[in-house]
């Protein structure tokens, strides 16, 4: 990895975002948060339930636009109306529940809203023979080997599902690629997976961000972390400035810091002190 | 798109090749296609006429006036909405053919096109209104529904005089506007309607439209996951309100069928089609929750209605029994394809 510092410095960000807020109605979701996106770095956004992370993925993903602050892609300032629009500047977000139209071909999922076609007038038409062999194609070159593209993508595992969803914004050149809570829902092995895929995007030159309330999964592959909460920005560090441990402290803050004291402790180096743990109260 | 090697497409040796069984199960119309067998040989043995060549013509002719509109309440339904107003729509576009014509003595191919612009116009309020207010498709087409019945009674009412549209078959155009809609031939002893064609045709081009088109990606993707399909850039709200205008347009076939057919229209027809409509849709394997189904379907679906209604004729039953007949046919062929569709699932 490059010095993180000297690239902050040197090179506009991909996407920054600079004191973004938002409101709805009378609900401060969002206010003064601040983040850089740079290609080839994963940016983690951290928080608990209702810290303002989704509000902040569909700012970024364009479908509600920012009420104050500065959204710049590529050092221009954009205010995104649609999620079109944030696409065509190559920002693609892949969500943790609505990625997929579960009855449809993993092939038409794959090329849904870019679809290639052949002929023109009224002749002009999918060119299906393309998106199955392209689809079988992307999916290879990310390390995915599916069996049959054909079959409903509902038919896959969670984690199936999220990596063909990477899989497709790396397909379509995204620049940037958010991801929310890619491994939720998902377990120990399939959240690894889920997280080499994107690492794989990451070294394939994207900026990634990476949504998420699991600190240890957001260290394994973080470069910047942004805390969130209760809608405003509570921390943001280079990994170099920051251990699991302070990070892990950190996104829990300070009336939760005793149950997580045996958390941490259990962690890094004591598996037998998980017999002792009590049930988690992350919640 | 960028230039791709070729992948070994050919083979995965996890994968059985998929037999031809297994890919019919995995087809929406199948249920209907067992349901139109089982339906067409139980009138071939309580009905000696059915069988007959004449039959035919007249079970396709009474197939095609539901199909015509069943093929874009499928579409409509794959997109994941209703449409309650189709069936007076149908009336409304016939009336005001007709009158425009009448009234402004006007060469009966004006009428039609005037006809054509106005169904279009009903059909995207519906659409506009149902993307602008996110309000239920139920309810903002069950109030068309009803604005559109009770327009069609009070204007043609309150411009004719009666419930009728006066007689338009001596006006110019008439000749050539009823071969369209309404002529029909004979093969044999076989009368055959054009409006057999028309519905051919719209099953040909919605087969078409959804299975190899953008457009018929955005319409599974709109039924199956609107919020999905609207963040990787589907127009999901375009999509729906060209649904709407779609059924509109098949609403103006059938209205200038009706028109040219009687060259009277009676305002208080039409209610009660739309569900018609939207059984053929429902047997013919379209899922009420949106996302699946196709227009093949809504065709056998269709085709089931015309042997029904058509077969209790033949068999001399009393017509009151009809309606008991259609919806033990709905609710056979739905558990049909609830119980095919598990077996497909099952053997995955």
């Amino acid at each position: 990895m490059t010095d993180t510092a000297t690239t902050a410095a040197g090179r506009t960000p991909l996407v920054a975002l600079t004191d973004v807020a938002k409101s709805y109605g009378n609900v401060r979701a969002l206010h003064g948060v601040s983040l850089d996106v740079h290609a080839g770095e994963i940016t983690c956004v951290l928080g608990d339930n209702g810290a303002g992370k989704s509000t902040l993925i569909k700012i970024i993903a364009g479908l509600h636009p920012h009420d104050a602050g500065t959204y710049t892609v590529e050092g221009e300032e954009v205010r995104h109306a649609s999620p079109r629009e944030a696409l065509d500047r190559g920002i693609a977000t892949v969500y943790q529940d609505l990625a997929v139209v579960p009855l449809m071909p993993v092939w038409r999922n794959f090329f849904l809203g870019s679809e290639p076609t052949r002929g023109r007038g009224p002749l002009r038409r999918l060119d299906t023979a393309t998106m199955r062999a392209t689809t079988r194609d992307a999916l290879l070159r990310m390390g995915i080997d599916l069996r049959d593209v054909d079959q409903p993508i509902g038919t896959l595992s969670g984690g199936e599902r999220q990596c063909v969803a990477i899989a497709r914004a790396v397909h379509f050149g995204a620049k940037v690629l958010v991801l929310d809570e890619p491994t939720a829902a998902l377990g120990v092995k399939q959240s690894g997976v889920v997280l080499k895929y994107v690492a794989a995007a990451r070294d394939a030159g994207l900026g990634v961000v990476l949504i998420t309330h699991n600190p240890h999964h957001a260290y394994l592959v973080g470069d910047r972390f942004v805390l969130l909460k209760r809608g405003a920005m509570s921390g943001s560090h280079l990994k170099k400035d920051i251990t699991l441990d302070e990070l892990t402290r950190e996104m829990a803050g300070g009336s939760e810091l005793d149950e997580l004291t045996h958390e941490l402790s259990r962690t890094p180096a004591a598996p037998e002190a998980a017999a002792a743990a009590e049930p988690e109260t992350t919640a | 798109m960028s230039v791709l090697t070729r992948p070994a497409a050919a083979g995965d040796e996890r994968l059985a090749p998929r037999s031809l069984t297994r890919r019919m199960l995995g087809r929406p119309e199948l249920g209907a296609v067992v349901g139109a067998a089982a339906v067409f040989v139980f009138f071939s043995v309580v009905a000696d006429s059915f069988l007959q060549a004449s039959s035919l013509g007249t079970v396709l002719y009474a197939s095609s006036t539901i199909g015509i509109m069943a093929v874009p309440v499928a579409l409509l339904m794959i997109g994941g909405e209703f449409d309650l107003s189709a069936g007076v729509m149908v009336t409304s576009s016939a009336l005001i053919s007709s009158m425009f014509s009448y009234q402004m003595t006007a060469n009966t191919w004006v009428g039609v096109g005037v006809s054509l612009v106005a169904t279009l116009a009903l059909g995207a309020f519906n659409g506009i209104m149902l993307v602008r207010t996110k309000l239920p498709s139920f309810i903002i087409t069950l109030g068309t529904f009803l604005m559109l019945t009770g327009l069609n009674l009070g204007l043609t009412k309150l411009i004719s005089g009666t419930v009728s549209t006066k007689s338009i078959a001596d006006m110019q155009g008439f000749p050539a506007a009823r071969d369209l809609f309404a002529s029909h031939w004979t093969i044999g002893s076989v009368d055959l309607q054009v409006t057999i064609l028309w519905w051919i045709g719209l099953v040909a081009v919605a087969t078409w439209v959804l299975l190899r088109t953008r457009a018929g990606n955005w319409i599974f993707a709109a039924g199956g996951n609107a919020d999905a399909a609207r963040a990787v850039g589907v127009p999901v709200a375009r999509t729906k309100v060209g649904l709407y205008m779609a059924v509109a347009f098949c609403a103006w076939i059938s209205g200038q069928h009706l028109l040219f057919s009687f060259d009277v229209v009676q305002s208080g027809e039409g209610v009660g089609n739309e569900f018609l409509y939207i059984i053929a849709a429902v047997i013919g394997g379209c899922l009420m929750t949106g996302g699946y189904g196709s227009a093949i379907g809504s065709a056998v679906g269709a085709f089931i209605f015309g042997m029904t209604s058509k077969g209790i004729v033949y068999a001399q039953w009393n017509p009151d029994w009809f309606k008991f007949f259609l919806g033990a046919m709905l609710l056979l062929a739905t558990l049909l394809n609830v119980w095919v569709r598990r077996r497909a699932e099952a053997s995955e």
